[in-house]
């Protein structure tokens, strides 16, 4: 049964450098990355390739030896150019160099008509082989999805609603039927239903207003309306034992066109965004792309951040780094490492604040566009505001004492309390609008990995 | 600004890890806070920007809602002075005057009795300077009575500061309402100088005008319990030739009459709610549901009227004595009351009812508000917890069906 559901706690920040709607297909990077370091639940990475060795796009390059039948592949044909290793060696990426003319690895392919024939065994055998597993994430805890294990139903977000968020019109124009043979698939998957949820405060895209064999939901709200988690609670909220799956709109392609081409595609289109970007637009790459072709010479200042994702979810990453696995977009912001007199009293409008404390009228012009850099805006201290937390999570869960349950590790509390529904980035707000500057999301993983791991 | 950025650098590294003044790096770090926001950035995962609060800007906030109360409190300190040895036409700058050099000071001692406290702390302990104090430092003075000897002022800040803050971890982790304990330490410690005729500054060398008995409205309506006088009368007559209406309904919503510093202007603890509502520093539930309990409560006895001072009117608990503002700016700190929002109105409400209960009951301490916040902020852990325990509840209902 198709729901629509409207949200009213949360919060949009709105940030200059929205990406121009044009896509375009430029030089490709010339070096692309897969990071272990994407995935939550890989225990002992162990690479099949070394320094020199070629690949083809699909090739295997990593699996995990604690569940070796998941198996993570290049994104492109090329050479095995760098690994790069951090402390105590863990395994950071493993860059490729790509070949001018890209090479596949050859799977089966199937017609549309033959797909409704596959047995689930057979899909989860060449979605394993094809190196599109890892696009399925398991919740409670957000790891790479089980193999073992039949999800009680799986969920995709039609939209993303995170700062500068891409639209998925250009994301995605011109994969129907890619996409829905992917859906397709992954109903072979569960028992259950497969959830779209789409966006109902915006134009809906037709390749999911058409998709069949789905669920579809309206969501209407601020951000993080368009978090599946957030969407999970309010469809089919999970419980003790429950096991769903959630996957990207990318990901369902990318599964579909493995099963209708026979090989693994990586090609995505990725948003180039953020205040210091002189063109945002959109690239058409690959996964795990180098960023340096596209911000070089593309920079309105120096001092600036490259972040893989967006500015609440994201990550750091240098120059020349490479695009996350799951992000398809980089944002530019400045850095904030400067002193400021008074900055703490100031009043300001410049500055994007979910509150109205003295001197902070950000909320008078909400249509403005904000500049806003990497400055903490302050250190961080015990918890001391209530009730503001809360505001910005549209579940039906107590944050303050979540977050408190896992610092004193009570795992009974922590269960009680709701961790199995989340993840860190359905905590991103709350890290954003914290006035004790905590790190949230960071408190969250751990609160995961105890009830996971221990 | 850029020579006070060079001479803290150039200072810094003293107090740096190795440097010949180590043990104070935070005593300098809180100085350097308070003139330069930090340069800190975000981490490399997690949010890449912050929200413009900070605890300074939202303790500054809660300072500036009290600056009506203060300003107030100056001038009525100093007014009653005058009202009270009999010249009432004294010149506004005398008034303020007089207020100034009684209040100003305790404000004084105040802040730099607990700073010090905090800084102490601060290096013992090995943590940032937390700005909790700032807001405690101010409500503190305006709790006082005018006459406050000021080495009482410092021993209630620096019992407070220590006891109900430091050895609970600080800020953010204490129990009680500081400002409130160190009212209460006062009351139990020194109660010949914080109850009786202590509520206007007479001075040495001045006589009280005729009539004058430094009495309060609560006293009056305690009185009223064994006279069995009618309270409103009494209050109306008080002042009679002197101050005329000193205790009328108006002046009692207006403040000015005798009483705790800053805290007997319904008015301007009004203005103050204001700001924090709109600033979004003071929870409106809680401030709205602490008069809704009064009010009701004294509705109640009303009804049972078997006292002087039940009958009182409902509305006057409300202007009389500090219940204002206690319900604005002590029941409010996020710390010590309830956490969870539904938690916030039962909190609210019970302060509201307890203080009526303790006015009517127990006429040797008529103002109730001081011991029913410090009662509730007891008593807010368990309140949470049941609200706690209901979200559990409804997630594991949630899974069996």
């Amino acid at each position: 049964m198709s729901k629509s559901i409207r949200l009213n706690k949360g919060f949009d920040i709105n940030l200059a450098g929205k990406p121009q709607p044009t896509v375009v297909d430029a030089d490709q990077p010339e070096t692309f990355a897969l990071k272990p370091t994407n995935f939550h639940g890989i225990l002992r990475p162990k690479l099949t390739v070394a320094v020199g060795d070629n690949v083809k796009a699909g090739t295997p390059i990593l699996f995990d030896k604690k569940n070796d039948r998941v198996k993570y592949v290049s994104p492109v044909s090329g050479e095995i150019v760098d690994i790069k290793r951090g402390e105590k060696r863990k395994l950071l990426e493993i860059v490729i160099l790509a070949d001018k003319e890209m090479e596949y690895e050859a799977f089966k392919s199937y017609s549309v008509s033959e797909l409704a024939k596959v047995s689930r065994e057979q899909v989860v055998e060449q979605l394993l082989e094809g190196g599109v597993w890892p696009n399925m994430v398991q919740r409670p805890y957000g790891v790479i999805a089980d193999v073992d294990t039949t999800p009680k139903s799986i969920f995709i977000s039609a939209f993303d609603s995170h700062p500068l968020a891409p639209d998925y019109h250009l994301l995605f124009k011109g994969q129907e039927q890619y996409f829905q043979a992917g859906l397709d698939i992954l109903k072979k998957l569960t028992p259950g239903s497969v959830h779209l949820n789409t966006n109902a405060d915006a134009e809906v895209f037709q390749m999911f207003e058409h998709a069949k064999n789905v669920e579809l939901n309206k969501f209407s709200g601020p951000h993080p309306v368009g978090n599946v988690g957030v969407q999970i609670h309010h469809l089919d909220p999970i419980n003790k034992g429950d096991a769903v799956w959630t996957i990207s709109p990318f990901g369902v392609i990318q599964i579909g066109k493995l099963f209708l081409d026979g090989k693994h595609d990586a090609s995505k289109v990725v948003a180039l965004t953020g205040s210091e970007i002189e063109n945002p637009q959109y690239y058409k790459t690959f996964t795990g792309a180098s960023i340096k072709k596209f911000v070089a010479d593309n920079l309105k200042t120096d001092h600036v951040r490259f972040i893989t994702g967006n500015v609440l979810t994201g990550e750091k990453i240098d120059s020349d780094g490479h695009i996350g696995f799951f992000d398809n977009q980089v944002t530019v912001i400045p850095e904030g490492d400067y002193y400021e007199l008074f900055g703490w009293i100031k009043p300001t409008t410049s500055k994007v604040s979910f509150q109205r404390a003295f001197g902070l009228l950000s909320f008078l012009n909400p249509k403005k566009e904000f500049v806003l850099d990497t400055n903490t805006r302050g250190q961080e201290r015990a918890f001391v505001q209530t009730g503001v937390l809360d505001r910005v999570l549209p579940m039906d869960i107590l944050p303050t004492y979540l977050i408190k349950a896992i610092l004193a590790q009570d795992f009974d509390d922590m269960e009680a309390l709701g961790i199995y529904e989340v993840i860190e980035e359905d905590f991103a707000l709350c890290e954003f609008v914290d006035v004790s500057k905590h790190d949230i999301q960071e408190i969250i993983r751990e609160g995961l990995d105890l009830m996971q791991y221990s | 600004m850029k020579f006070l950025r060079d001479a803290l650098d150039s200072v810094k590294p003293h107090f740096e890890k190795g440097g010949k003044w180590e043990k104070f790096f935070y005593i300098y770090e809180a100085h350097d806070t308070l003139l330069f926001a930090p340069k800190d950035t975000t981490k490399s995962k997690g949010v890449q920007i912050r929200d413009a609060i900070d605890t300074k800007r939202l303790m500054m906030t809660v300072i500036i809602s009290l600056l009506p109360c203060l300003l107030f409190a100056i001038y009525n300190t100093g007014l009653q002075h005058f009202l009270a040895i009999g010249q009432p036409e004294a010149a506004i700058t005398d008034i303020i005057w007089i207020g100034l050099i009684k209040v100003i000071p305790i404000v004084v001692v105040s802040y730099v009795s607990g700073l010090s406290v905090e800084f102490i702390f601060a290096t013992i302990r090995r943590h940032e300077v937390a700005e909790g104090f700032l807001v405690s430092g101010m409500l503190i003075p305006l709790v006082m009575p005018p006459d406050i000897p000021l080495w009482q002022v410092a021993l209630a800040t620096v019992f407070a500061v220590i006891i109900a803050k430091e050895a609970f971890g600080g800020t953010g982790m204490n129990i009680l309402n500081v400002a409130l304990t160190a009212r209460a330490f006062l009351y139990f410690a020194y109660p010949g100088d914080i109850s009786g005729d202590v509520w206007s500054y007479i001075g040495t060398g001045n006589e009280a005008v005729s009539g004058f008995t430094g009495a309060t409205p609560l006293s009056i309506g305690a009185e009223a319990i064994a006279t069995g006088e009618n309270v409103v009368a009494s209050l109306n007559a008080y002042g009679s030739g002197w101050a005329d209406g000193l205790f009328s309904l108006s002046n009692l919503f207006m403040g000015f009459y005798p009483g705790s510093i800053g805290a007997t202007s319904v008015l301007m603890c009004l203005i103050g709610a204001v700001i924090l509502i709109i600033t979004g520093t003071g929870n409106w539930k809680i401030i709205f549901s602490v008069f809704l309990g009064a009010y009701g409560m004294a509705l109640l006895f009303n009804a049972i009227g078997a006292n002087a001072f039940m009958e009182v009117p409902a509305h006057y608990h409300l202007v009389m004595g500090g219940l204002a503002f206690g319900a604005v700016y002590m029941a409010t700190d996020p710390v010590s009351a309830s956490q969870t929002e539904a938690g916030k109105w039962i909190y609210g409400i019970l302060i509201g009812v307890l203080t009526v209960l303790i006015r009517v009951f127990n006429p040797a301490y008529p103002e109730g508000i001081m011991l029913a916040i410090l009662f509730m902020n007891v008593f807010a852990p368990l309140i949470d917890y049941y609200v706690v325990n209901a979200n559990k509840k409804r997630r594991l209902q949630r899974a069996t069906v």
